[in-house]
């Protein structure tokens, strides 16, 4: 009977998901529960926050760049036919620090640091140093998650806000330098349309959570994979492809929340 | 401690971090207009305030005086209320004309204050009450068009 087999099937991977869900959510609380340590010996933060954060800075800043050298081409293409080529700023800060900004950089951060969180968490199983640990009562959640969680949640917003002026400064360069709008206005424009309070403290919040996101999902999925080749390919793969999916769905409530519109 | 060339980088890092948010607060957004604590309110009656959104300049002479704090339906007089904050170094006379007006034919709407020429000057918790209303392009094209029919 292919049919009850195939029903089956979706029933089985509808109640594992929800089961890792689950475990993924414990997991979570525990991580938060045993991050007392790591605050404590802010070092072993400071050493992630190196391999996640300042690594990924040249990646950031590059796209960032180019991003917004591509919003300046773009906008001042589509804001010609109206123009308003002076509402360029505008464009490029607004749709930088409300959207681009947060995602982008979370996408980029969940496939570069993200999948190597993984892949060295689940080396770490494989090679049965996670094991070893707990022989020695150190908790590995405490020891070895923990710290990487934090760096990643402090990195995120950091990265966003680099990418984010980043991508003006780009903006400016195509916009202003090569194209040729009138640089007062470009400023001013963009002072006028962005908020502090709404725009930018609402695109730091997005980033914060989306590093909770990525990092949880990451450092899971590592502590969850099979102690094998295979198994660790696997769970690579799969925090990237399960971040980016929770950066996305994530992104569509903070924004419904955010910005419902006045 | 021990001081590792690693973390000159994560401090590097964390201060371009900051950096950057700082230039994006003050380059990109507008937290230095805002001078929260040096600002009076006073109100205005509108009976169609258009697109006039919260946030939106008070200028006078095109120079910014202040922004629109909050716009509700007054139910007594169904009309509009604005509450502005003006900046506390500026004071307008009694008889202020307040303007709804558009920056361009097709830009944001802001509050155009053109001052009178009483001896008294406007308290906080003042109201103008002398305004205009917002320009709405259909009520205009209209006009144009009765008048125009008008003329045949």
């Amino acid at each position: 009977m292919p049919l009850i087999k195939s029903v089956r099937g979706v029933g089985h991977r509808v109640v594992d998901s929800v089961w890792r869900l689950g475990v993924a959510s414990r997991f979570l609380a525990l991580t938060l529960m045993q991050s007392g340590m790591s605050f404590r010996r802010f070092q072993l933060i400071v050493k992630e926050m190196f391999s996640s954060g300042v690594m990924s800075l040249i990646i950031i800043g590059v796209a960032g760049l180019f991003v917004g050298m591509v919003l300046g081409l773009q906008g001042y293409e589509t804001l010609k036919r109206y123009g308003s080529e002076s509402a360029l700023g505008s464009l490029v800060a607004l749709s930088l620090v409300r959207e681009l900004g947060p995602v982008l950089a979370a996408l980029l951060f969940a496939s570069r640091a993200g999948s190597a969180m993984t892949a060295e968490i689940g080396l770490m199983k494989a090679t049965e140093q996670v094991a070893a640990m707990e022989m020695m009562a150190v908790s590995p959640i405490a020891r070895v998650v923990a710290p990487r969680f934090w760096a990643g949640v402090i990195s995120m917003p950091l990265l966003a806000a680099i990418f984010s002026a980043m991508g003006v400064f780009g903006g400016y360069v195509v916009g202003v330098v090569m194209i040729g709008v009138d640089e007062g206005s470009f400023w001013s424009q963009m002072q006028a349309s962005v908020d502090f309070r709404e725009d930018i403290i609402n695109g730091v919040i997005k980033s914060f959570v989306f590093g909770v996101a990525v990092t949880v999902i990451a450092l899971f999925e590592g502590f969850d994979a099979p102690p094998t080749a295979e198994g660790v390919s696997g769970a690579t793969t799969r925090t990237v492809v399960e971040s980016s999916l929770a950066i996305l769905m994530l992104d569509f409530i903070l924004t419904a929340f955010m910005f419902r519109g006045v | 401690m021990q001081r590792t060339t690693l973390d000159l980088w994560v401090g590097a890092f964390v201060v371009a971090g900051i950096a950057a948010l700082v230039v994006l607060a003050l380059k990109v957004g507008n937290l230095s207009t805002y001078n929260v604590s040096e600002t009076y309110q006073l109100s205005a009656y509108f009976t169609n305030v258009g697109g006039l959104k919260p946030t939106a300049s008070v200028r006078s002479a095109g120079v910014l005086v202040g922004r629109v704090s909050s716009i509700t339906l007054d139910t007594d007089r169904y009309e509009a209320k604005v509450t502005i904050s003006v900046d506390k170094r500026y004071e307008f006379p009694k008889d202020t004309f307040a303007n709804i007006l558009t920056s361009g034919l097709l830009g944001e709407q802001y509050i155009g204050l053109i001052p009178g020429g009483d001896e008294e000057v406007l308290q906080d918790g003042g109201v103008f009450r002398k305004t205009q209303s917002a320009m709405v392009l259909e009520d205009l094209i209209g006009k144009f068009l009765f008048s125009e029919a008008g003329d045949k």
